[in-house]
């Protein structure tokens, strides 16, 4: 370290982890002492010293590297640009060691050295590049078989849950569907077009593990039309057993009651069942998701970056999802025209929505009301009738 | 219709983004529509995008980010 950091260095005390300890294994760097310095000249003035965006990025693109400056460059030189890479990873975020060394050695070549696996947007993320390294860090990413994620008002590097790869419970295939649209969008994630971002993740099942529905425009998350699949022996075992507490922990658990437990039988109500996966994830040795498989599109999620948080609201109950996907095609490329058009800027798609009114946004798009994307029923009696058109 | 080459779009991008220079900041879908409505039906959507990218490619205009992303001109080095 070139300076002393008293403040920062109180965050590594505790047991938990630390990035003030993380950051301090490689600052024997230049760029990452200097980040630290800078962080505890900001605890000191208690205010940021970073300023981000601006005129920074590879040849061609406009997204993927985020510009970031300090406006204290004189002193701390060496964090002056300290510009961060979103690189898109590998669907479901799948590498070799042999890879992420590879990506390593790259990254040391031409940056602080630190990274981000994985940033919330998904990407793997290089924090701390100067201008100059962009173009020959990009060339290396590109001939190791690397491309940039998105950023800024565009499509954001779709990302997903590692579904069929290891997880029993995905409902189609989360890292194909991913892969394929990261391939089709290419433009659009790394051109921005868009009034703000767009976020497209896919969760195999209800679990929704990548936190889709609470964080992207587009969720997919997977779930089943037909019954959940009992399978006797393996409840068997759990009524032996006595654990879980089957009557407590799951039936009375279940947000719709309709599950019954007597004499060692488990009987479910399939039609009021809303797919919320608690009673599969307490006895996952019993119950499985059932055979008829697909996924649910959700609209609208965000985080409170500006404005408040929206979680997804639900749009399209079903949808087998096969390969070539062209229906989740057209109905994104529905969606991108009619916000593009008339999208305000830096407004999500989820409030884009809530301006329009969502029968204005159905109707746009193409999309007929159904009774599954009532949020909740209405409290008061008003009730709105049209004559039917002869 | 009228056929209208992706460098003809580029062209009147670049002018118009030349003349917003310091006024007004412009993003893609600005220009897009500001090409379709000088070029009509001749101009659609996917040659907007690839005028754009043309123009980028080609570094007369390069993208910032300033709350938004903008299409902007490419500062002289
Ligand atoms: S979201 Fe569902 S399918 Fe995906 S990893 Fe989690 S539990 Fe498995
Ligand atoms: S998935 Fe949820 S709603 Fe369906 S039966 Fe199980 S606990 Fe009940």
């Amino acid at each position: 370290m070139k300076k002393p950091t008293p403040l920062v260095d109180e965050l590594e005390k505790g047991p938990w982890p630390s990035f003030v300890k993380e950051i301090k294994k490689s600052a024997d760097g230049p760029m990452a002492s200097d980040l630290l310095s800078v962080l505890e000249r900001s605890y000191d003035d208690k205010i940021g010293h970073w300023k981000h965006g601006g005129l920074v990025g590879v040849k061609g693109y406009g997204a993927g590297v985020i510009g970031r400056y300090n406006d204290l460059a004189g002193e701390f030189p060496d964090a002056a640009e300290f510009h961060t890479i979103r690189i898109n990873p590998p669907a479901g975020w799948f590498y070799t060691s042999d890879v992420l060394r590879q990506l390593c050695d790259i990254w040391e070549r031409h940056g602080s050295g630190l990274t981000n696996f994985h940033g919330a947007t998904g990407d793997a993320v290089f924090l701390g590049a100067k201008t100059v390294e962009l173009e020959p860090l990009f060339d290396e990413l590109l001939a190791a078989g690397f491309d940039l994620g998105g950023s800024g008002s565009a499509l954001r590097t779709p990302s997903c849950c590692c579904g069929k790869a290891r997880c029993e419970w995905a409902c189609f295939d989360t890292m194909a569907v991913t892969r394929e649209l990261t391939h089709v969008y290419q433009d659009e994630m790394h051109r921005p077009a868009f009034p703000y971002k767009f976020k497209i993740k896919a969760s195999g099942c209800p679990n929704d593990c990548v936190g889709a529905i609470a964080r992207s425009d587009l969720s997919i998350i997977g779930t089943w039309r037909d019954d959940i699949q009992i399978d006797k022996t393996g409840l068997a075992k759990y009524v032996a057993e006595g654990k879980p507490n089957i009557q407590r922990d799951v039936v009375e658990r279940c947000p719709t009651r309709c599950m019954r437990f007597a004499k060692g039988q488990l009987d479910i109500d399939n039609d009021e069942c809303v797919r919320c996966m608690h009673c599969i994830n307490a006895l996952p040795n019993a119950l499985a998701p059932g055979k008829d498989r697909g996924a649910m599109l959700l609209v609208g999620g965000k985080a409170p970056i500006l404005g408040g948080a929206l979680l997804s609201s639900l749009l399209v109950p079903f949808i087998k999802l096969e390969p070539p996907y062209e229906d989740i095609k057209e109905l994104l490329v529905a969606i991108w025209d009619l916000w593009s058009e008339h999208g305000k800027n830096r407004e999500r798609v989820g409030e884009f929505i809530q301006r329009i009114g969502l029968a204005n946004f159905l109707e746009q798009i193409g999309l007929d009301p159904q009774p599954e994307m009532v949020a909740h029923p209405r409290t008061n009696p008003y009730i709105a009738l049209h004559e039917d058109k002869p | 219709m009228s056929d209208v080459t992706v460098e003809a779009v580029a062209d009147a991008m670049y002018a118009m983004v030349k003349e917003c220079h310091g006024k007004r900041q412009l993003k893609a879908i600005d220009l897009t529509k500001a090409m379709a409505e000088r070029f009509g039906d001749a101009c659609d959507k996917p040659l907007g995008k690839e005028a754009i990218r043309l123009l980028i490619e080609d570094e007369r205009c390069t993208y910032s980010y300033i709350g938004g992303s903008y299409i902007v001109l490419t500062p002289e080095k």
